[in-house]
């Protein structure tokens, strides 16, 4: 009950940023004479669209999840024999200028793991970042390092390598805009992003 | 001082007019004593129109100011005005201690064309030192021609070439009206003005890099929902996807010769330095570590390649010969060193210089090792050399804003460049278009 009740609280704002997603938007040439402009090419603007707070990863996951398939709230009942808490919880942080997974995290991973084993058909996307500090292009790097461990952490543990797609974003799509510690523990973060469910 | 924030002000809100984007201002954080003391009195105007809506002696006044080598004397100081060369009185202007002098004019011609002259004088040995006559097609020519009269007067007084006529490329971050990030890669004049989005798109653009000879813009896009490198016409406006590889496409830069393109790719395992030939698209694996390795950029020469690596734990700075991929660490003092510019002339590195939490642009003098750090910021990144090699500019923090900024290459003179919306990044001097 309690989980149906989440899978519709995911799914109703996933509706409606989908419809976001696909509508046209105002990314075309402004007068100058552009001949290039992108337009958002709507099949994956879901995926990992990041907001504001620490826990929004978790809800940008599921935008990630609504808007690529035709999910029913019962394809999102990832997991009825686990605490299903563990599986909503996908991000993981690393310390400055580190890509190795705290154990802190390992029971979470595990549970991802665990799920990936059970559902070969179901692929998660490692999103990593890095904070602000220090170059892009080498930030880029790190992310994808802790992309990569994570990879390798949900490996050890049953998940098959077909199952994982890494992407580093380095510090181009921070969730805390702040200059300070803080934020900069929010940003170094790998994001797990189910692109299909099972 | 507050004149000059003045006109820019003024200049300003004429761009806000005519393209509704992102505009740059100039201030000068920190200017130096001994800049040479110059004037240069408003240009005369010989037509039977309007007077053309941009003022050649207010940009000369603004490009020399900023060079942080010259020192003009506000237009409301001078106790004459004159536009003709025979018309000057030179011991006005000694009382004032001004040391050169810039007089001309603009006519307009039958066609709606203009006609610029100006003369340089030496003020204390009475005579002209150089002048030059300009035929200006059109009006939105004449600050190009402005630049240009800056150019000559820069190299006439100081023996060097100068930077004014050139352009920079640059990244944008805003928020679109729905609040989803937006960005921008942008092409503007070296003093900011005339910017213009030559790429917009919803996910992140990072890593632009010029061809040598300035028609053609090489950048990462993360438009597909992975990075690729592509190039673009400036012009143009036409693209190319050079590299789509599974992991990174990063870092790209164009060599010297414009026929390769070294970049970065982890297609093999953790990134590595790889060199295209952009003819065939062959690629040549430069350099295998365990470590990251990226931010490639070319020596003068093109014989090797600089770049950053931490494959001793930390990044650091480390060059590699293309012809026997012989490594060499180049950075050994502080914990960080990254993101290398190299000076035209290959004698200099910039580089982004990390200790504790803050992050300067230093540069290294490549012969004898010295270390110096330029800025005095905490999250400084992406130096980039002016072609002349005069000043770096790169990007800061200010105030909860991405601005840019250029320093003299001898840290004496900072400006900063001020956007009005949203972050800038990742400036990159435009090279002598030849």
């Amino acid at each position: 009950m309690n989980i149906l009740r989440k899978a519709l609280i995911l799914v109703v704002p996933v509706m409606f940023l989908a419809g976001c997603a696909s509508a046209p938007t105002d990314t075309t040439d402004e007068g100058l004479g552009t001949d290039s402009s992108i337009e958002s090419s709507g099949t994956e603007t879901g995926f990992g669209t990041t907001s504001g707070s620490d826990d929004s990863g978790s809800s940008a996951q599921a935008m990630g999840l609504s808007g690529s398939s035709d999910i029913s709230s019962s394809a999102f009942s990832l997991d009825d024999s686990d605490p299903a808490n563990l599986l909503n919880k996908r991000v993981i942080y690393f310390d400055f200028d580190r890509s190795k997974v705290k154990s802190e995290y390992e029971e979470i991973i595990a549970a991802h793991a665990t799920y990936l084993a059970n559902n070969p058909g179901a692929r998660v996307r490692l999103e990593g970042h890095a904070d602000e500090r220090g170059s892009r292009e080498y930030n880029i790097g790190l992310g994808e390092r802790r992309g990569n461990s994570v990879a390798r952490h949900l490996g050890l543990q049953g998940a098959a390598r077909n199952q994982l797609d890494v992407i580093s974003y380095g510090e181009e799509r921070p969730v805390a805009l702040g200059h300070d510690e803080e934020s900069w523990a929010l940003n170094r973060r790998v994001e797990i992003v189910y692109t299909k469910q099972k | 001082m507050l004149k000059v924030i003045l006109r820019h002000l003024l200049l300003l809100m004429v761009c806000v007019g005519s393209s509704a984007q992102a505009v740059l201002t100039i201030e000068i954080t920190q200017g130096v004593k001994g800049a040479m003391p110059i004037a240069v009195v408003p240009f005369g105007w010989e037509g039977p129109l309007h007077k053309p809506p941009v003022d050649i002696a207010e940009i000369v006044t603004a490009d020399l100011h900023r060079s942080g080598r010259f020192s003009p004397l506000p237009e409301y100081d001078m106790l004459a005005r004159p536009t003709d060369p025979s018309k000057v009185n030179f011991q006005n202007w000694r009382t004032l201690g001004v040391e050169s002098l810039v007089v001309g004019k603009i006519r307009a011609t039958t066609n709606n064309q203009y006609i610029v002259q100006f003369v340089l004088f030496d003020v204390f040995r009475s005579t002209q030192i150089t002048g030059q006559t300009f035929h200006v097609g059109k009006v939105s020519d004449l600050r190009k021609t402005a630049h240009q009269v800056s150019d000559i007067i820069y190299e006439a007084l100081l023996g060097e070439r100068g930077a004014f006529d050139t352009r920079i490329a640059y990244v944008t971050q805003s928020r679109g009206p729905s609040g989803k990030p937006r960005y921008s890669l942008q092409v503007a004049d070296a003093d900011g003005h005339g910017p213009q989005a030559i790429l917009n798109s919803s996910e992140p653009l990072m890593s632009p890099s010029w061809s040598p000879d300035g028609k053609k813009l090489a950048y990462v896009s993360f438009e597909g929902g992975r990075p690729a490198i592509y190039t673009q016409d400036v012009r143009l406006g036409k693209r190319e996807k050079i590299s789509g590889f599974r992991g990174i496409n990063g870092a790209p830069a164009w060599s010297p010769d414009g026929t390769r393109l070294a970049l970065v790719l982890s297609r093999d395992g953790s990134p590595d330095i790889y060199v295209m030939n952009l003819l065939n698209k062959k690629l040549t694996r430069l350099t295998r570590s365990y470590g990251i390795d990226t931010e490639p950029v070319w020596t003068p020469r093109g014989d090797a390649i600089v770049f950053t690596s931490d494959r001793g734990g930390k990044p650091q700075l480390y060059k590699v010969t293309l012809a026997g991929r012989q490594v060499q660490r180049l950075t050994f003092e502080g914990e960080y060193n990254a993101r290398a510019a190299l000076s035209p002339d290959g004698r200099l590195v910039a580089m982004v210089h990390g200790s504790g939490n803050r992050y300067r642009i230093a540069v290294m003098d490549l012969e004898n090792g010295a270390m110096q750090v330029l800025t005095d910021t905490s999250l400084d990144e992406s130096p980039s050399f002016a072609p002349n090699g005069s000043m770096i500019i790169y990007a800061t923090e200010s105030r909860n804003k991405g601005v840019l900024s250029a320093v003299s290459v001898d840290g004496r003179v900072r400006q900063r460049l001020v956007l009005q919306e949203g972050d800038a990044r990742e400036p990159v001097w435009a090279p002598y278009v030849r």
